[in-house]
């Protein structure tokens, strides 16, 4: 199968006073069609730049994409969207990526309607008069799970509650049946009852209309049940890759062993595991200074010189599966040919 | 988004000194160009005004009847004897603008000072004791926010009549509202912050929590509103002077000479617009003045700002 | 909803009474307002004729309720100097200030609003630092000048405009342009400072992320927001209008308040002084209270959550 974005190389950089933060340092990876993929990382990893990067969505000044490719291919087209124009991209953006943001209370326009915030992207993208934008949203709403869809339509994003307002943001970012569908951390701001059911909302979306979707968050605990491949992100790198399953069992980058043994877990009985939890000891990459290293090698128990000379490459380590790591934790030492 | 923000080092925690306080001024003086040009030219307002003497060619209040109504230098039958020319009764302009000076600094001066003193006390009383003293201050303070300031300055000065002490006693007293609203406003905003309320819990006193904590963040946000407030005072004083309701006629003010300008308008034009380009000269240098000084003194606005 | 119109419109009668109170007292600031109103060279019989007449020799109280129950009535007091009531002259000049701050007040909003959202929106471009240099401008710019140099140029030198006066319809023009400088310069700095805090907004984010052009995110999710800021804004520069059109009504020969409280501050003419004063404070509090009214209409969050 094809993939439908494939990005390559990315890097993006904000030159703010203080200096230029390399915020996305070469990124690579595919996307494929209808699948979910999981983009995991702490704050400063980068993987919202990378999703903004890629449709031009970074605030500019100060950012700038400055390197890379992001091909989008569907049916015959394929196109760079680093290539294009804003006019062209703004296109693409909503009419064929969608998003969803984290915060449903600061991301809907508190002046307007919500009927009118998602009709307004079927008329600009879709060509529909306001009557059949109106009729669609409607429809649209129902589908979100929003009932009284019809009066709905008039309210004003503060009558509603939060994990309302995410179904509305939900429904904005599919308004146009995009191929891709881009959830920035779309539950953390919500209460656990609601998580649960914002993330079905999404499923049940995905699987009607054949999307793919990019699920970002900090939580490797929510990905299991969800993705179908992992990203890990570290320091604007991608430092790890994999199926799900694959991720889980057997990680290979240091930097996903440690995250993985920082959740908490629930055994079959409920009861939570006795096994301590391991937090990663050290503070993030500095971000203003060029990455020429590993950009983990400062926290890493298995650093070596190499590690601290170069910036290591996705290694291809199993099926799909590629880790950025020159120390191969499965055989104890460096890997082949380092 | 968040890639943007920098991580925090711990050498943003390091001492902070006078020396390294007065360089980061100086830096903060280098990167704002609007800031930089604002404070040389305060500087040399300020110096014009305090020398003007023994800056200004001839004598301010000399009449000469030979050479009235001469044109700037370098217009046909002006001389370098008058570079700005002369006014109706042969007054040289450069000297009338560099006394001038004086008179719109002294009131804006000692009219901020006045304005602020009582705004800056009844706002502190009105904040800190609150209850039935801050209804009352507040009310006076909003009745003479509620008639337009301009009304209000020119009816009391034709009250008072024209000398010097009157018009900075008006501007004095009639600009006090807006220092006492914006103390009032910054003492409840710093009461509400959590280290005054842990003050508070700690028991430290009334005085302390005064001289300890809101004095200190008060500073600030008074002194540029009083940057903005001196070039108001400049402005309306320049306007009471041009409608004759300001210091007396013999009183080299820019707004006299703009009054008197006035009326030459269409054959000697000069007469009324270097006063003008005085005051805007003055306005310019205390606005860019006072944006500077907001974003050096007030530590919310200087990460932003920057 | 209810209550708070309530308690705005009491506020607002307090407001009314304390302006009644401090034009009450002014006049009487230097003591018995006779020596204001009559030469001092007039002999003692004709001031007592004068205080007799006024009323001035009563008790305060009693001078002070009267002067309270002729306001209820409508009955502002006579003009000295016109010789009829006060009230007639205000109101028979009240649409000439009225057309001349509407016309000054849109003026300002439409040229400001479009610089301040366009170069707000593209900070560094062309129309950014022009809105930049009208802010600092408008403020730096007194527009008494500002006045004379229009009439300097666009009357007396290329002759499109009348200099003074109400007669032709392109009359307003120029004292229009002069008075609403300063409201422009303050509405495009506004304009500007709200529009790139809201581009900063989330919901500005979304609308991008939805992929609306520029020109529509501009004109409906930036403006909306934005005007919400300005309403008051506006309100407020609109009450600087007219109470500040002394000096351009003066300059113009603008047959409105501004002018008549010119002409009553020249010819000592308290009584309608003090009736034109009421009178402005009188309109910048009701419209006060009506943007507080339309802001509780027009901002769906107040509209439902109270």
């Amino acid at each position: 199968m094809e993939p439908i974005l494939q990005v390559r190389d990315m890097v993006t950089r904000f030159y703010s006073v203080d200096g230029v933060v390399h915020a996305i340092n070469g990124v690579n990876f595919d996307l494929y069609e209808g699948e979910t993929l999981a983009v995991v990382g702490e704050s400063g990893s980068g993987k919202s730049v990378t999703m903004m990067s890629i449709v031009n969505l970074i605030p500019q000044p100060p950012g700038k994409v400055e390197g890379g490719q992001a091909i989008f291919s569907y049916g015959e087209m394929a196109q760079d969207l680093l290539q294009l124009s804003e006019d062209e991209i703004r296109h693409v953006r909503g009419g064929q990526i969608g998003f969803i943001f984290q915060d449903p209370i600061s991301s809907l326009n508190p002046t307007m309607t919500i009927g009118s915030q998602i009709a307004e992207s079927m008329t600009e993208h879709l060509g529909f008069s306001a009557s059949e934008a109106r009729s669609k949203t409607v429809e649209l709403l129902r589908n979100v799970g929003i009932p009284d869809s019809e009066r709905r339509f008039n309210a004003y994003p503060h009558h509603f509650s939060g994990g309302m307002r995410q179904r509305v943001m939900i429904a904005i970012a599919v308004a146009c049946r995009p191929k891709i569908v881009i959830a920035d951390e779309p539950t953390t701001a919500l209460d656990v009852t609601v998580q649960a059911q914002i993330v079905d909302l999404v499923k049940r979306l995905q699987e009607q209309m054949g999307v793919a979707v990019v699920w970002i968050t900090h939580d490797l605990g929510v990905v299991a049940g969800l993705a179908d491949r992992v990203l890990v992100m570290y320091g604007g790198t991608v430092v790890e890759s994999a199926p799900v399953d694959n991720l889980y069992e057997d990680p290979r980058h240091p930097y996903t062993i440690g995250l993985l043994k920082a959740i908490p877990r629930l055994d079959a009985t409920g009861e939570a595991e006795t096994e301590e939890l391991e937090v990663i000891e050290g503070v993030p990459p500095d971000l203003y200074q060029e990455l020429t290293l590993c950009p983990f090698a400062p926290r890493c128990g298995y650093a070596f010189d190499r590690c601290w000379a170069e910036v290591p490459p996705l290694i291809e380590v199993g099926v799909q599966h590629g880790a950025a790591c020159f120390y191969d934790v499965e055989r104890g030492g460096p890997r082949n040919g380092s | 988004m968040t890639a943007a923000t920098p991580q925090v080092g711990f050498d943003e925690f390091e001492e902070q000194t006078w020396q390294k306080r007065l360089a980061y001024v100086g830096r903060l003086l280098q990167r704002d160009r609007g800031g930089m040009l604002g404070f040389i030219l305060f500087i040399l307002i300020v110096l014009t005004a305090i020398f003007a003497p023994v800056i200004a060619p001839h004598d301010p209040l000399k009449q000469n009847l030979r050479a009235a109504k001469q044109p700037p230098a370098w217009q046909e039958g002006g001389s370098w004897e008058q570079p700005l020319g002369t006014d109706t009764l042969g007054r040289d302009m450069l000297s009338r603008i560099i006394f001038g000076t004086r008179v719109s600094l002294t009131v804006g001066f000692f009219g901020v000072l006045i304005a602020g003193t009582l705004g800056m006390v009844s706002g502190l009383v009105a904040g800190y004791v609150g209850g039935r003293v801050d209804g009352a201050i507040m009310g006076v303070v909003n009745i003479f926010l509620a008639i337009p300031y301009l009304v209000f300055v020119v009816v009391v000065a034709a009250i008072l009549g024209r000398n010097l002490l009157n018009v900075i006693l008006i501007f004095g007293i009639t600009d006090s509202p807006i220092f006492a609203r914006v103390t009032r406003g910054e003492v409840l905003r710093i009461r509400e912050s959590g280290y005054v309320e842990s003050a508070v819990s700690a028991g430290a006193s009334t005085g302390r929590i005064l001289f300890d904590h809101i004095l200190p963040n008060l500073i600030g946000p008074l002194i540029t509103l009083a940057t903005f407030e001196m070039s108001a005072m400049i402005f309306y004083e320049a306007g009471l002077s041009f409608l004759g309701l300001s210091v007396p006629p013999s009183v080299p003010s820019w707004g006299n000479m703009l009054q008197v300008g006035r009326q030459y308008l269409t054959i000697y034009p000069w007469i009324a617009t270097w006063p003008g380009v005085a005051i805007a000269i003055t306005a310019l240098t205390f606005n860019l003045l006072g944006d500077w000084l907001r974003d050096v003194l007030d530590p919310r606005l200087r990460r932003s700002r920057k | 909803m209810q209550r708070y119109l309530l308690t705005r419109v009491v506020q607002s009668l307090f407001l009314l009474l304390g302006v009644l109170i401090v034009v009450f007292f002014l006049v009487r600031l230097t003591g018995d307002p006779t020596s204001l109103m009559v030469a001092k060279e007039a002999p003692a019989e004709q001031r007592e004729a004068f205080r007799e007449a006024m009323g001035f020799n009563r008790p305060l109280i009693v001078q002070f309720l009267d002067f309270g129950a002729g306001i209820l009535r409508g009955d502002f007091g006579d003009s000295l100097h016109f010789r009829q009531p006060a009230l007639e002259l205000i109101l028979e000049r009240l649409p000439a200030t009225f057309y001349l701050a509407t016309v000054a007040l849109l003026l300002a909003i439409v040229i400001a609003i479009t610089i301040g959202i366009i170069g707000g929106s593209n900070p560094g471009s062309a129309i950014d630092s022009l809105g930049r240099a009208l802010g600092l401008f408008g403020q730096t710019i007194p527009n008494f000048w500002l006045a004379l140099i229009l009439i300097l140029i666009f009357a007396v030198n290329l002759g499109w405009f009348p200099s003074f006066g109400r007669d032709t319809s392109i009359s307003v023009v120029l004292p229009a342009v002069a008075l609403g400088f300063g409201s422009m310069g303050q509405l495009v700095r506004l304009t500007r400072s709200a529009v790139l805090e809201i581009r900063n907004e989330d919901y500005i984010r979304t609308a991008r992320s939805k992929g609306i052009s520029q020109f529509k995110i501009g004109a409906r999710h930036v403006f909306r927001n934005a005007s919400l800021a300005l309403v008051s804004v506006i309100s407020i520069q609109y009450s600087y209008l007219l109470g500040g059109s002394i000096y351009i009504e003066t300059i113009f020969s603008w047959p409105g308040l501004g002018n008549l409280l010119q002409q009553a501050v020249d010819g000592r003419d308290f009584p309608l002084v003090q009736a034109i004063a009421f009178f402005i404070s009188f309109f910048v509090i009701a419209l006060t209270l009506l943007t507080d009214v339309a802001y509780a209409l027009i901002d769906p969050r107040i509209r439902y959550s109270s």
